[in-house]
């Protein structure tokens, strides 16, 4: 047996009947199936035991496989936890699947691994009921600790009209109430070792710090923060469940409103993975006009995040100035895509329209207007000697750690890693564009934010190289499932035209497989991992975000340091609270 | 008889006209700062949102007057009052013009030093008898700022005190005859109006109240007309500091061609411009920063200041 990847070979001399099967995968991400009780030493092995290492652990998530039909070369499984490892020196991805079959769904945990393995496998047990021996704190992270079930599992229903009338009776409700009293044992906090009271404050869900419904817990001795811990899950909606019962097209929308500053940007990984599966080609018209609507957003995310992050730190008139800024880029988003915050404007295959006559003059003119703007704000904002005592050297933390808890995007570059996916693993046509990675040496507050801002003026000069070469052709590939299909020879003859219905009333068919497509989204890697069961639902959406990871890290930079050093650094990782709860 | 009716008269036009004032910089600083933040701020209610001001009383009035069941009712009650009491009667001292004073003390200054320091009561007790954790974090950080804050707004204002040989504000006022105290004062000034923003607790100062950290802090629990008091509160201090700029470094009521009171309004009601800008422009420090600031640049500054000051004086003879 030969393997086409030099890492499968290494792991089938060093495991090889732990090896149950290597799959093939539409995205050729090496996916190997791994027997329940060699995993640890697998990922163990993976990360540590290897020349180029695979050090970040990228994402962990479930696929509940009882209903599936087609997945043919894979070994029998009940519910398959996958492990997606990411190497920066290989530029490479694995991916770890582990089958378990029967009633008691367990495995080790490898919170002693990877450290932020921890929220993953809660999420994991929360949503799917598997249970990961040796996690220190294995208890529900997105829905309410009364919560019965799972619902990501096939059998727990999507819609609201299939469950029963929703009853609370009294018996409950205490139930419910009661197991929201706060309980710092229950939170993983101690109490002080020599004896005095901490104070324990209660910081959100309402909190004008938190930019949304976010709860931490801060365990304060003073002002200091002994221990934070974060309570997430307010704004959990369950896109991953949606994604099971819409069709591939009628989910576009709903990416919209994972990063909602991101507007297209998450349309972008979702349809990239959906046409990784369907095998779509598109046109170069289609990725240079996906690359400035999505380099226009992350402009327009990058605004709202420096002025409220100015806010956050005191400065009540930036975040006016940007916003204003930000209109700008919404005139043309408008103008273009029809919508602002969520235009949900591309489609598997192209995109929704073409451009409007005279889009050019309105990038132009946005291109012409910011510079100045933007240099205002950093005599104002970064400039400030109060800004930088807030910032320099607050809430720092080391690369080691940041590729330890998963963090991507600004934040890892902060700490002086030049990984972009866009520049590593060029998507949607980013090889043909000039632009720069900005990076900065060490990792704070004010690290992240030199970052973000140097991003503004790349992306604008992705976006002036889009309008200067803005190729001709069609918005829209010439795929038989690019959707809405083509209409030109609907009414020429009668196949066209019933494929053409069926393609709009029914949705695209996708072949089955599975496909992960991540991408360099505002706040850092996007991901979307879907599975198809060749049908016109996916079978399996996971959606891998970045503010996930990066909030659980927020306890560990924030120890030590003061409320205000708190509100920085939740300031400066740029977090979505829909981005974190899905 | 005429002449302490013409007294109880000033003093009502006095009280009066200031509380108008405290409202109607409400008015002013949201306009402005709209202006500076490209905005347009209230501008609804009567001519450019002048009558404002008359629709937040009325909402202010018939909001519930709530109090918690977990604080501590009477402190609770009164600490609002303090500050607007402690403010009220520092401006007893203050010479609006020659004759519009309430009361003129020959130790005005110290007067002032002392209501002053006691508005700090306000803000401490509110915090600790609101019952709230994020109340008493505002109120503890408020005794901290202060503490560190009124030890060198006095020794600043000693300056001016030795050059004009007397604590009695009118006789400052005479002294600059000559010419502004800013002109010697500069580090006077300039302390004093550090000290003095920390004293209204004005941003950059405004760490017990720090919405972005501690959502509202000192008042986070309170409502309706006791709010509203800390709110007119905090505008009648920024009056009184820039009324007190006014009269120790730049000449009071002194200026050619115009009536003395309109002078006198005019300067104050630039420095009370320059506080809202600086609302409208900085950041705000973390508390051991500003704790380090006062201490380890002010005071020192204030007490080499004063120093100078002194040898000057006495090099002059």
């Amino acid at each position: 047996m030969t393997f086409p990847n030099p890492i499968i070979a290494d792991l089938s001399s060093s495991f090889g009947p732990a090896i149950l099967a290597v799959q093939p995968a539409k995205d050729n991400i090496p996916t190997l199936w791994i027997s329940p009780d060699r995993t640890a030493d697998v990922l163990l092995h993976l990360k540590t035991k290897i020349g180029r290492p695979y050090k970040m652990l990228y994402d962990l998530t479930v696929i509940d496989e009882r209903t599936r039909t087609n997945r043919p070369d894979q070994p029998m499984s009940d519910f398959t936890v996958v492990y997606h490892l990411l190497s920066f020196d290989r530029n490479e991805d694995i991916r770890i699947k582990v089958p378990l079959l029967g009633d008691t769904h367990t495995l080790p945990s490898i919170t002693g691994l990877w450290r932020n393995a921890n929220w993953y496998e809660r999420e994991a047990w929360d949503l799917f009921g598997i249970r990961f021996n040796g996690h220190p704190h294995l208890k529900r992270i997105l829905l309410p600790p009364a919560w019965e079930g799972h619902p990501l599992r096939k059998e727990h229903p999507a819609r609201a009209t299939e469950m029963g009338q929703f009853r609370m009776p009294e018996d409950q409700m205490d139930i419910a109430q009661q197991a929201l009293k706060f309980r710092p044992e229950e939170w993983g906090m101690a109490p002080a070792k020599d004896g005095t009271d901490h104070l324990f404050l209660n910081l959100g869900p309402q909190h004008p710090g938190t930019h949304g419904l976010l709860r931490i817990i801060l365990q304060l001795d003073g002002e200091e923060i002994v221990d934070a811990v974060p309570d997430i899950g307010y704004h959990h909606r369950g896109a991953e469940k949606m994604a099971e019962r819409q069709t591939w097209h009628t989910f576009i929308p709903y990416t919209d409103r994972i990063d909602y500053f991101g507007g297209v940007m998450n349309n972008l990984a979702y349809v990239l993975a959906v046409e990784k599966l369907a095998g779509i080609e598109v046109p170069d018209r289609v990725k240079v006009i996906r690359v400035m609507m999505a380099e226009l957003f992350r402009i327009q995310s990058h605004l709202v995040w420096y002025g409220t992050f100015a806010q956050d730190v005191g400065a009540l008139s930036p975040v006016f100035y940007t916003f204003s800024d930000r209109e700008k880029v919404f005139e043309i988003v408008e103008a273009v895509c029809g919508g602002r915050m969520h235009p949900a404007w591309f489609r598997i295959g192209g995109v929704s329209q073409d451009l409007p006559k005279g889009w050019d003059r309105l990038v132009r003119d946005f291109l012409a207007y910011l510079p100045h703007r933007l240099k205002e704000y950093d005599s104002i904002v970064m400039r400030n000697s109060i800004f930088k005592g807030r910032t320099r050297g607050v809430g720092a933390y080391s690369l080691e750690d940041a590729v330890e808890w998963g963090v991507t995007g600004p934040g890892l570059r902060a700490c002086g890693l030049d990984w972009d996916f866009r520049r590593k693993r060029p998507y949607s046509g980013y090889e043909m564009f000039d632009f720069d990675i900005p990076t900065a040496v060490n990792g704070d507050c004010y690290d992240r934010a030199v970052v973000r801002i140097e991003e503004i003026r790349q992306s604008m000069r992705i976006v002036e190289q889009c309008m200067k070469n803005m190729p001709e052709g069609s918005y829209k590939s010439d795929h038989p499932l690019t959707t809405p299909p083509r209409k030109e020879r609907t009414l020429k003859d009668i196949e066209t035209l019933i494929t053409h219905f069926l393609g709009l009333s029914w949705g695209p068919v996708i072949p089955a497989g599975e496909a992960f497509m991540g991408i360099e989204a505002t706040k850092g890697s996007n991901g979307y991992y879907l599975v198809s069961d060749g049908g016109i639902h996916s079978y399996r959406t996971r959606i891998r975000t970045p503010s996930f990871p990066h909030m659980q890290m927020v306890p560990k930079i924030a120890k030590g340091l003061m409320i205000a050093d708190l509100m920085a650094i939740l300031g400066s990782i740029d977090f979505i609270l829909a981005d974190l709860d899905r | 008889m005429s002449n302490s009716l013409t007294h109880i008269l000033v003093s009502f036009a006095v009280l009066f006209t200031l509380l108008a004032v405290g409202g109607m910089l409400i008015w002013l600083e949201r306009r402005l700062l709209a202006l500076w933040q490209d905005r347009y701020g209230p501008n609804r209610v009567g001519p450019f949102g002048l009558l404002q001001v008359v629709a937040d009383m009325i909402k202010v009035l018939f909001k519930e007057d709530w109090v918690p069941p977990f604080a501590n009712k009477p402190v609770f009650i009164m600490a609002p009052a303090i500050i607007v009491t402690v403010t009220l009667m520092s401006f007893a001292v203050v010479p609006f013009a020659p004759g519009i004073q309430v009361v003129e003390l020959n130790m005005g200054l110290l007067f002032f030093l002392a209501m002053s320091s006691l508005g700090v009561y306000s803000v401490v007790l509110a915090g600790w008898a609101s019952g709230s954790k994020y109340s008493i974090l505002g109120g503890l950080r408020s005794s901290a700022q202060m503490l560190s804050y009124e030890a060198f707004m006095g020794l600043s204002l000693m300056g001016v005190v030795m050059l004009a040989g007397s604590f009695d504000l009118n006789r400052i006022i005479e002294a600059q005859r000559d010419g502004w105290f800013i002109r010697y004062q500069f580090v006077g000034f300039m302390l004093f109006l550090i000290a003095g923003t920390a004293e209204t607790n004005r941003l950059p100062f405004d760490l017990p109240e720090a919405e972005s950290e501690l959502v509202a802090g000192f008042h986070s629990e309170y409502s309706g007309l006791k709010f509203g008091l800390f709110f007119v509160g905090e505008y009648l201090g920024i009056t009184l500091i820039s009324s007190l700029i006014t009269v120790l470094f730049f000449g009071g009521w002194l200026g050619p061609w115009l009536p003395p009171l309109v002078w006198f309004t005019l300067k104050t009601f630039f420095f009370i411009c320059l506080f809202i800008l600086l609302r409208a422009s900085l950041p705000r420090p973390r508390y051991d920063q500003l704790m380090s600031f006062g201490w380890k640049v002010c005071l020192p500054l204030a007490v080499g200041n004063l120093l100078l000051t002194g040898a000057w004086i006495l090099m002059k003879g």
